[in-house]
C-alpha cells in the first residue's frame, strides 16, 4: 500500500525546495511571537507600600485564583462535597510565593497534581498575591535570605553544613525525592518532583509549607539551621562535577539497566553482525596457484 | 502426504528424497582485496592505521593517568570529572582499535575459503561401549561389593553420616534468634526515665507543640544518643549494635487532625485512643513486608507508601494496609508526654516490628 | 553464480591437518615447540584442533559476548580486590569526597569511596566491572534465547543447555553479592529485602536469617561472607561450568544453519587458525573496548550519592539490578496474602514471588529440551539449526515465557514508569496483576500464528517464486506481478529441514499393548504432539515442486508475452 501519492503535486513539489515547509513554519512562529511581544499588555511596575500591595494582590487574586479558591480564599467544594480548591486562609505568604513562584499555580487543569510549569506572574505580582493571602489569616512568612543562603560563610563552615545536610537529606527527603533529588512516585498518579536546579528560597518554602501532598517540615520538625544545611547539600550536588560520567537521569538501576541493554548489548550485537557479515565480492577471478 | 513415519520406536533417519537436491558448496568468490593488489595494500594500510591509533590511544591513556588529578582537586572538563572519562575513552579506543583492526584483517585479507569438516556421532562406538562396560564390570566384580552387602551397607552408612559434620560445623555461623525479634529498645524506658522520642540525625527531643498538623518527623529512640539516661552501656548503641537497633526502632511521627484518626484496637482488644497525643501518631518506620524504611507520606490522605514494593498504610486507621503486598498493618507505638512535655513512648510496640517470620505469632505480650 | 553439481570431495577434510605439523618461523620457534611437545604431546592435541572449523554467523557470537565480558569482569575484579576492604567495622570517613567527611560508615563503604576518589582509574574499573557484569548476564540471556529459538538445545546438546541455565543462575547471584559489597544505601536496602525473604521462609526462616547475618540484621558478618562468595566460591563454580560448556561445544562441534553444502554430518566454516581465532580474539578486544568506553562515559552505581547503608534511610526508586527485576516485580504486584493459623505465619506474598517462582522458572527452563523431546519423540542428533518459524509451538512457548518475564520485569520498575509516563502507580499494579497471566497467553497465540503464516509465505515463494516487483496489466485490465523462481541455493535452504514426525495414532497406541498409567501417558503425549506440530506446513515433494515450477514458468511466459506485446515492449522488460 502506498501511503504517499507521489505523483500528485509533482509539479509544485519541484517548485518548492525541500526545506520550504520548515521555513514557512519558522516564519510563522517568529511572526506570532513578535506580535505578542510587541502588543502584549505592559507589565505593572511600581513600588508600593503594604496596604497598596495587599489591594493589588486582591485584584490579582479575584481574577486568577478566586474561581478555585473562593473570593475570600475560603476554598470551594464540588457538588459532591469533595475539595475543589483548598482554603488559603492559613497557608501563609511562603506557600503562595512557592506555588506561584514555581508556576504551579494557577493550575492549568485539574489533575492528580499541579506540575511545575512556566511562571505566569511577575515578581511584584507574586509579592502582592503573597501579601494578600498572608492577610487572610496565619501561616509562615516568606523566609529571609539568610535562612537559606550560605553567602558570607567560610568554606569550612559550608563544608560542615553540607555534610550535615547530606545526612538530614538522606533521613527525610530521599525516600520521596530520590538520592539525587530526581523525584519519585506517590500513590494514584502523584509524584515527588525533581528538586534539582530549584531556587533555594523555594526549597525552603516547600519544606516549610508542605505543598500539595508533601508533608510539612515546620521549624519544629527540621530547625531552620538544618533546613539551610539541606539546601547547602543540594547546592553542592548541583555544583559538583559529575565524577563518573553521564548520569542518565539519576534514577538508579532502572536507567542503568536500560543503557546496559540498549547501548551495551545493542552495540555489541551490532559489532557481531558486522563481524560475521558477508563481505564485498568481486566478479574477477584469481589464479589459485598464485594465491 | 509424505510417507514418513518417524515413530519414537525407530529413531532412525528419514528415508525420504529431498525435494531439491543439495547443490553443494557454492563456488568461491574472490574479494576485491584478493584480486586487486591496490585494494589489498589499502586494506593492509587500514589495518595498520587502526593498530597505530590503538597505540596512540594507549599513550594518551598513560598521559591522562599521570596528568589528570583526582582526590582533593579533581580536574574537570565540561562539568565532568576528567580522569575517569579520559581513561575510559582512551582505554576503550585502544582496545576497540585493536579489535576492529584484527577483524578487518580477518574479513578482508585472511584466506576465506570455507572448509568442510566431518562430524562424528556424539556417542562412543559399540566396541568402545562393550569394552568400557566390561572394564567396569570387571572392576566391580573384583571389588566384590556386589557379593558383600555387609560392607556395602556399612560403607553407605558411614559415608552418609559424614555429611553431618559438614552441616554441624556451620552451627556457629550465628546465634539462635531467641526472643530478639520480639523486642526493640523502646521497651528500655523506665517509670523515671520513659524513652524519649528524638529527631533522627538532629538528636533533640520533641515537644508536642513543636509540631504542626501535617508534620512528618523521622525519629529514633533517645537511648541511641543518650544511653546512660536509660542505664544502657554505651557500647550497646555503637557500631554494629547501633545499626541493629535502628533496623527495628526507627520511628515516624505524624501530626494530623485528631478528628481524622479512626479509633483502633490493640492486640488485647482494648482501645488505642490513648496511644496518641493531640493528633500526633507514632508508627514503626520499618515496613512489615520485607523491612525497608518508609517515610513517603501522602499528607492529604495520610497514606504512607513504601518505596520498595509500594505497600501503602493508612496512618489514621491503625496502620492498616490499603494497597500493596504487605500482609500486616504497620505497628503503632503508644506515646504520651513526660513531665517536661517531651514526647515519649509508653512502652515497647505491642507486636514484633519488621518483616513477618514463621513463629511471629507465638509471641505473647 | 554457477553451481558445482559434482562437488570435489577430495577437499573434504577428515581431520584438520592440511598444514604441516612443523611450524614455519625459524629455528627459535621450532626449538621451543619441540621442548614443549616432548613433555606435553602438544602435536596430538593441536593437530586436530588448530584448524578446527567453526561456522560463521552473527547469532553464534552472542555466547562470545558472555564469555569475553566474563573475562573483563574477572580482570577488573582482580583490580578492585587490591583496594577493597570487605569489613563492616565502623570508621569515620577521611578521604577526598568532602560531603561525607566525618560520617560514620563501614570500612567496606569507605574503601569503595577510596577506590572511586583516591585511586586513579579506580572509578573507571568499578564502573567497567559493573557494566561488564550487566552485559555478562544480558548476553547470557540472549544467547540462551538464540539457542532455544533455533533448536540448538536438542540432542546431543541438552547437557550444555543445563550448564548454561546454571551459569545464568550463578551469574545472577554473583551480581547480587557483588553490588552489595560496597554496603551503600541502595544495595543495603536490597540486602534488607533479602533478609525479609529469608525470614519469610517456613520453619527455618528466622534461623537462616540469624545464621547468614551472624546475628540480628544487619550484623557485621554479611559483607565479608558475600565477599568470600563473590571472589572465590561463585567464580570457581562459574569457571568450572564455563570450561565444561566450552569443552562440550568443542566435542559436539558448533551447530550450523542449513544451506548449500551443509548437512547433518559436516561443519562448514572457517578454521580456528587464523580466521576464527582472529574474529573471536578481535571480538574480545571489542567487548573489552565497549565496556571500557561505557565505564568511562556512563555513571553507574555512584555510591557516594547514596551514602553508607543505614537501616533508617531509603531512596525512592529502590530497585535491584535489572537481572533481579522480575522477581522484584512479582513481589510488588502480588496481593497481600498472608495466613495466620495456629500461631504460624505463612507469608505467601513473599514466598510465591521469591521462594517459589524463581526456582520454578529455572526448572522449567532446564526442562524445556526434555519436555520437547518427550512430546515430539525425536531422538535423533541435530546439528542443523531450525528457523524459529519452522517450530511454531516452541517459539510461541518462549514468547509466552518472555512475555511473563518482561511484564514482571516492568512491574519491578513500576514507580519509575509511573513518574516517567505520568501514570498512577496503583493502576499500573492492577493492570500488571492481570497482564502477567493474560499477556503470555496472547503472546503464545499471536506468535504461533505468525510463525505459521511465515511458513506459508516460505511455501509460496518455493512454489511460485519471489515477487520481482514488475507489474503487468493485461488487456482485460487485471494486474499480475511477475514472479521469478528462487535461486537454487535459496530454495534448497528452505527445504533443507526435517519433516515433522507423525504422532502416534490411537490405533498404534492400542496395538502397543500399554496399560494403565503408561497408556494414559502415551495418549497424552500423542495429543500434545498433535498440538505441537499442528498447522505446520510440510515441505513440498519433488513432484509438487516440479508441477508448481511448470505452472510458474507457464505464467511467466504469458506475462513476458504480454509485456512484449504491450506499450512497454521497448522498456525494461527483463529483470
Amino acid at each position: 500500500m502506498r501511503l504517499l501519492n507521489r505523483s500528485a503535486g509533482r509539479l509544485s513539489r519541484h517548485r518548492r525546495g525541500p526545506i520550504a515547509g520548515l521555513l514557512v513554519l519558522v516564519c510563522g512562529l517568529l511572526l506570532t511571537g513578535g506580535l505578542y511581544a510587541a502588543l502584549a499588555p505592559a507589565q505593572a511596575d511600581s513600588d508600593q507600600d503594604e496596604a497598596a500591595l495587599i489591594k493589588e494582590g486582591r485584584e490579582l487574586f479575584l481574577v486568577g485564583c478566586a474561581f478555585c479558591h473562593g473570593q475570600n480564599g475560603e476554598g470551594v467544594l464540588t457538588q459532591g462535597g469533595s475539595q475543589y480548591g483548598p482554603a488559603l486562609t492559613d497557608v501563609g505568604a511562603a506557600a503562595v510565593d512557592f506555588q506561584v513562584g514555581t508556576g504551579r499555580m494557577p493550575m492549568a487543569q485539574p489533575g492528580a497534581q499541579a506540575p511545575r510549569k512556566e511562571v505566569v506572574y511577575t515578581e511584584e505580582e507574586i509579592a502582592a498575591l503573597s501579601a494578600y493571602v498572608a492577610s487572610l489569616g496565619t501561616g509562615p512568612a516568606i523566609p529571609d535570605k539568610e535562612l537559606y543562603s550560605t553567602e558570607g560563610m567560610s568554606e569550612k563552615e559550608i563544608d560542615e553544613l553540607v555534610v550535615r545536610g547530606g545526612q538530614i537529606f538522606l533521613a527525610n527527603c530521599t525516600a520521596c525525592h530520590n538520592f539525587e533529588g530526581s523525584g519519585g512516585a506517590m500513590p494514584r498518579g502523584g509524584y515527588a518532583p525533581k528538586i534539582r536546579g530549584v531556587d533555594p528560597k523555594h526549597i525552603y518554602e516547600a519544606m516549610l509549607t508542605g505543598p500539595q501532598s508533601m508533608d510539612t517540615f515546620s521549624d519544629g520538625n527540621i530547625p531552620p539551621e538544618d533546613k539551610k544545611a539541606v539546601i547547602a547539600y543540594l547546592n553542592e550536588l548541583d555544583e559538583a562535577p559529575s565524577y563518573s560520567g553521564f548520569t542518565l537521569g539519576s534514577l538508579g538501576p532502572v536507567s542503568e539497566g536500560i543503557i546496559a541493554w540498549v547501548f551495551g548489548v545493542g552495540l555489541l550485537v551490532g559489532f557481531a553482525v558486522w563481524i560475521a557479515a558477508h563481505t564485498t565480492r568481486s566478479s574477477k577471478k584469481k589464479d589459485e596457484a598464485a594465491a | 502426504m509424505t510417507d514418513a513415519h518417524n515413530n519414537d520406536a525407530h529413531g532412525g533417519e528419514l528415508a525420504v528424497a529431498e525435494p531439491i537436491p543439495d547443490p553443494g558448496l557454492p563456488e568461491h568468490q574472490w574479494r576485491p582485496t584478493d584480486v586487486d593488489p591496490a585494494k589489498e595494500k589499502r586494506a593492509e594500510r587500514q589495518v595498520a592505521t587502526l593498530f597505530g591509533l590503538s597505540a596512540l590511544s594507549t599513550i594518551a591513556f598513560l598521559v591522562a593517568y599521570f596528568t589528570l588529578d583526582i582526590g582533593d582537586n579533581w580536574h574537570v572538563i565540561g562539568g565532568f570529572g576528567a580522569s575517569t572519562m579520559a581513561l575510559g575513552v582512551f582505554l576503550g579506543l585502544a582496545l576497540l582499535c585493536i579489535g576492529v583492526g584484527v577483524i578487518h584483517w580477518a574479513r578482508k585479507l585472511m584466506a576465506d575459503h570455507e572448509l568442510v569438516e566431518l562430524r562424528h556421532p556424539a556417542r562412543s562406538s559399540d566396541e568402545d561401549r562393550e569394552v568400557a562396560v566390561q572394564a567396569i564390570t570387571d572392576g566391580i566384580t573384583e571389588s566384590g561389593i556386589g557379593r558383600r552387602p555387609l560392607i556395602r551397607n556399612s560403607l553407605l552408612g558411614a559415608v552418609g553420616l559424614l555429611g553431618l559434620p559438614a552441616v554441624v560445623l556451620l552451627r556457629d555461623l550465628g546465634p539462635l534468634p531467641g526472643k530478639k525479634l520480639y523486642h526493640t529498645i523502646w521497651g528500655s524506658g523506665t517509670k523515671d526515665a520513659p524513652m524519649r522520642i528524638v529527631r533522627d540525625g538532629i538528636w533533640t527531643p520533641i515537644l508536642a507543640s513543636d509540631l504542626e498538623i501535617g508534620d512528618l518527623v523521622n525519629c529514633q529512640p533517645d537511648a541511641l544518643h543518650n544511653p546512660e539516661r536509660y542505664d544502657i552501656d554505651p557500647s550497646e548503641v555503637e557500631g554494629v549494635n547501633l545499626q541493629i537497633h535502628k533496623s527495628k526502632a526507627s520511628l515516624i511521627l505524624l501530626r494530623m487532625d485528631p478528628n481524622d484518626i479512626k479509633p483502633g484496637k490493640d492486640a488485647n482488644g482494648e482501645s488505642r485512643a490513648n496511644w496518641t497525643v493531640d493528633g500526633i501518631v507514632a508508627y514503626s518506620k520499618i515496613c512489615t513486608h520485607v523491612g525497608c524504611p518508609i517515610s513517603l507520606n501522602e499528607r492529604t490522605t495520610h497514606h504512607l507508601l513504601c518505596p520498595c514494593h509500594q505497600s501503602t498504610f493508612d496512618l489514621a486507621d491503625s496502620g492498616k494496609v490499603v494497597f500493596g503486598p504487605a500482609g500486616r498493618p504497620l505497628p503503632q507505638l503508644p506515646i504520651t508526654v513526660d513531665d517536661e512535655g517531651y514526647l515519649v513512648a509508653q512502652s515497647d510496640f505491642d507486636e514484633p516490628v519488621g518483616p513477618s517470620f514463621w513463629e511471629r505469632d507465638y509471641y505473647e505480650r | 553464480m554457477s553451481v558445482d553439481v559434482n562437488p570435489d570431495i577430495s577437499k573434504v577434510a577428515t581431520t584438520n591437518g592440511t598444514t604441516p605439523a612443523t611450524p614455519k618461523g625459524g629455528k627459535a620457534a621450532g626449538a621451543i615447540a619441540t621442548w614443549a611437545d616432548e613433555r606435553l604431546g602438544l602435536g596430538t592435541a593441536l593437530k586436530k584442533n588448530i584448524r578446527k572449523v567453526f561456522p560463521d554467523h552473527w547469532s553464534f557470537m552472542l555466547g562470545e559476548i558472555a564469555l569475553w565480558s566474563f573475562v573483563v569482569v574477572l580482570l577488573t575484579g582482580v583490580f578492585l580486590t587490591l583496594w577493597f576492604d570487605p569489613s563492616m567495622t565502623e570508621v569515620q570517613y577521611d578521604g577526598a569526597y568532602d560531603p561525607l567527611r566525618g560520617v560514620h560508615m563501614s570500612s567496606a563503604y569507605a574503601s569503595a569511596l577510596d577506590i572511586s576518589f583516591d585511586v586513579r582509574g579506580g572509578l573507571l574499573m568499578r564502573q567497567m566491572h559493573h557494566w561488564g557484569a550487566m552485559i555478562f548476564i544480558a548476553s547470557m540471556m540472549i544467547h540462551m534465547l538464540r539457542v532455544y529459538l533455533t533448536g540448538a538445545f536438542r540432542k546431543p546438546r541438552e547437557l550444555n543447555w543445563i550448564i548454561g541455565c546454571l551459569l545464568l543462575l550463578l551469574g545472577t547471584i554473583e551480581g547480587f553479592t557483588g553490588y552489595s559489597l560496597p554496603d551503600d544505601l541502595l544495595s543495603g536496602t536490597g540486602v534488607r529485602a533479602a533478609d525479609g525473604f529469608m525470614k519469610a521462609s517456613p520453619v527455618i526462616g528466622s534461623y537462616m536469617s540469624f545464621f547468614l547475618f551472624g546475628g540480628e540484621f544487619p550484623g557485621d558478618a554479611i559483607i565479608p561472607r558475600f565477599y568470600a562468595m563473590h571472589i572465590l566460591l561463585i567464580p570457581g563454580l562459574l569457571l568450572a561450568l564455563v570450561a565444561a560448556h566450552m569443552l562440550l561445544l568443542v566435542y559436539h562441534k558448533h551447530t550450523q544453519w542449513p544451506g548449500p553444502g551443509r548437512t547433518e554430518q559436516n561443519v562448514v566454516g572457517y578454521p580456528m587458525l587464523p580466521v576464527y581465532a582472529a574474529k573471536a580474539g578481535g571480538f574480545f578486544f571489542i567487548v573489552f573496548g565497549v565496556i571500557a568506553v561505557m565505564g568511562g562515559l556512563f555513571s553507574i552505581n555512584a555510591v557516594w550519592k547514596y551514602g553508607p547503608y543505614d537501616p533508617s534511610k531509603v531512596t525512592a526508586g529502590s530497585q535491584p539490578d535489572w537481572y533481579m527485576g522480575w522477581p522484584d516485580g512479582l513481589l510488588r504486584i502480588i496481593p497481600p496474602w498472608e495466613t495466620h493459623i495456629w500461631g504460624i505465619t505463612l507469608s505467601w506474598n513473599v514466598m510465591i514471588p521469591i521462594l517459589v517462582m524463581p526456582p520454578l522458572m529455572l526448572m522449567i527452563l532446564m526442562a524445556l529440551p526434555f519436555i520437547e523431546s518427550w512430546i515430539t519423540g525425536d531422538k535423533r542428533e541435530h546439528h542443523l539449526l531450525q528457523r524459529p518459524r519452522n517450530a511454531p509451538t516452541r517459539t510461541a512457548i518462549m514468547a509466552a515465557l518472555m512475555t511473563f518475564y518482561g511484564l514482571s520485569w516492568a512491574a519491578g520498575g513500576n514507580d519509575i514508569i509511573a513518574i516517567k509516563l505520568h501514570l498512577s502507580i496503583n493502576q499500573i499494579t492492577y493492570f500488571l496483576r492481570a497482564a502477567v497471566f493474560i499477556g503470555p497467553v496472547i503472546a503464545f497465540i499471536i506468535t504461533r500464528r505468525w510463525c505459521i503464516s511465515l511458513q506459508r509465505h516460505d511455501e509460496e515463494r518455493l512454489l511460485h517464486g519471489y515477487e520481482s516487483g514488475v507489474l503487468v496489466r493485461s488487456p482485460e485490465g487485471g494486474y499480475a506481478e511477475k514472479h521469478l523462481p528462487l535461486p537454487e541455493a535459496k530454495a534448497y535452504t528452505l527445504t533443507a529441514r526435517d519433516d515433522d514426525p507423525t504422532p502416534e495414532t490411537p490405533e498404534e497406541i492400542e496395538a502397543s499393548g500399554a496399560t494403565g498409567r503408561g497408556l494414559r501417558l502415551r495418549r497424552l503425549r500423542a495429543r500434545l504432539a498433535t498440538v505441537f506440530f499442528a498447522d505446520n506446513v510440510r515441505k513440498p515433494t519433488a513432484e509438487e515442486l516440479h508441477e508448481a515450477q511448470h505452472h510458474a514458468e507457464h505464467e511467466l511466459h504469458e506475462l513476458e508475452a504480454q509485456i512484449a506485446a504491450g506499450p512497454n515492449r521497448h522498456g525494461p522488460a527483463e529483470h
